[in-house]
């Protein structure tokens, strides 16, 4: 199995892009700037509205055409879908996450005389997180089982290498897929297991 | 924006259309399945037997994290060569197979959740009445537990909808196969993928904001209900 280093570099690197996106958005939504606020709630809507793989293949073909760039490898626009799609799902829950720390938190902060930056960075964000570290993880996993399309788009990823195994001997089609399965299940069970702990980190010391 | 074309948006618009009676009919085939296969999950893990309930939980967990499109592939590809039980299945079935499957395992999570929120004194009560296990379930569990779900129900409908073009890939005539294959045919990809990415969001934007709605609404006639009962109770 030859294609697991670009389906876990997939992975890893849509995470990375895609967590950062989800807090980008998930703050702008809550910008007091009715430009930002609204431009950010059309994104959201825009990549949650539409099915992932459309946006792969939309990402693929059309954007090249349409604005004459290039997006590079397959592998960038493979990262750059998953990542914006995912993005604007976290961004919810960053949004409600912040939103749901108790409002004389802020006002505490306001009295201490912070800034408002020192008070997202200080006081409402650290509470935040911890609230959303369950959900990050189901979205984790939900973006493993997305890193699987980006053999659409012309990528040898481990279905990839899968795929040419079948053809080869159509005999063996049950084992190969099978061994698929076990195989993305592998690569989720950590993240399972790190995010039923993360359930408990989030729920200890929390008043409810 | 010089390699826009109308023309061609207009030419592509009624072949990426035929696909869409496809695309729907998958939805909800996929939907239906998933929704009775949704109940078989969580009455096998509501046996107390220790053993089998382990092996469901984790079965349950493989199809959750596994990604859908190799268990199309698996269903479509593979399933023929199973010894015994296998056999050959046409595009579609094999896609409500897989994806209904596949959503089956959140849909039995859901249930369960509704099944847990339903008040513990219902079923003693239930008990207390002498209702059979029947009885029961139909008369005063499922009616209860059933109705605060429906809103994430829908949200799955919502949610399945945007996944069913993956049965594209093992060739269901559906709106994104429609449009791969106007692409392929006159190397135009822009116009119909767009065409696509438009559907989507006009079919699934409307009924997202259906589905909040209706979730306010619930939330609005159970709370009312709770704090009527209260006042009952008050007064009486």
């Amino acid at each position: 199995m030859r294609g697991i280093n670009i389906t876990i570099s997939v992975l890893i690197a849509s995470a990375i892009l895609g967590y950062l996106m989800a807090f980008i958005a998930g703050l702008c939504r809550l910008s007091s700037n009715v430009f930002i606020r609204k431009a950010t709630g059309f994104y959201i809507e825009l990549f949650r509205g539409t099915s992932l793989i459309v946006q792969l293949f939309w990402l693929y073909y059309a954007v090249p055409m349409l604005f004459d760039i290039q997006l590079g490898s397959n592998w960038l626009v493979g990262v750059i879908a998953i990542a914006l799609n995912y993005g604007a799902y976290m961004s919810e829950i960053v949004r409600g996450s912040i939103l749901s720390v108790a409002k004389g938190q802020t006002e505490a902060a306001t009295a201490l005389n912070m800034s408002s930056f020192q008070r997202m960075r200080l006081i409402i964000l650290p509470q935040a997180v911890r609230m959303m570290l369950p959900e990050f993880g189901n979205y984790l996993i939900q973006m493993l089982k997305a890193t699987s399309l980006v053999y659409l788009i012309g990528m040898n990823d481990i279905l990839y290498y899968g795929n040419i195994l079948r053809s080869n001997d159509l005999s063996q089609a049950p084992t190969v897929y099978l061994l698929l399965l076990v195989f993305y299940f592998i690569l989720a069970l950590p993240i399972i297991w790190l995010t039923r702990k993360a359930e408990v980190i989030s729920k200890k010391g929390v008043a409810s | 924006m010089d390699n826009w074309s109308w023309e061609i948006f207009f030419d592509a618009f009624p072949v990426v259309l035929e696909g869409l009676g496809i695309t729907v009919g998958l939805t909800l085939a996929c939907y239906l399945f998933s929704l009775i296969f949704g109940f078989v999950w969580t009455f096998l893990r509501r046996v107390p037997f220790k053993p089998l309930n382990w092996i469901v939980t984790w079965v349950m967990e493989f199809i959750r994290s596994t990604p859908p499109l190799v268990q199309l592939f698996f269903i479509y590809f593979a399933w023929p060569m199973v010894p015994v039980v296998g056999m050959t299945l046409s595009p579609f079935t094999s896609a409500v197979l897989g994806l209904g499957l596949h959503f089956s395992t959140y849909i039995g999570e859901v249930y369960r959740s509704g099944i847990e929120g339903v008040d513990k004194g219902q079923w003693e009560a239930s008990q207390a009445l002498n209702l059979s296990t029947r009885q029961k379930w139909l008369k005063i569990i499922l009616p209860q537990a059933i109705p605060p779900t429906i809103p994430m129900l829908g949200n799955y409908l919502i949610i399945m909808f945007k996944e069913v073009p993956l049965a594209s890939t093992i060739g269901v005539v559906g709106i994104l196969h429609m449009a791969n294959s106007y692409g392929a045919q006159y190397w135009a990809y822009l116009e119909p993928l767009t065409i696509v990415a438009i559907l989507f969001l006009v079919l699934s934007y409307p009924s997202a904001i259906l589905i909040s709605k209706l979730e306010k609404r619930m939330n609005r006639r159970f709370d009312k209900k709770e704090t009527l009962n209260s006042s009952k109770g008050a007064t009486t």
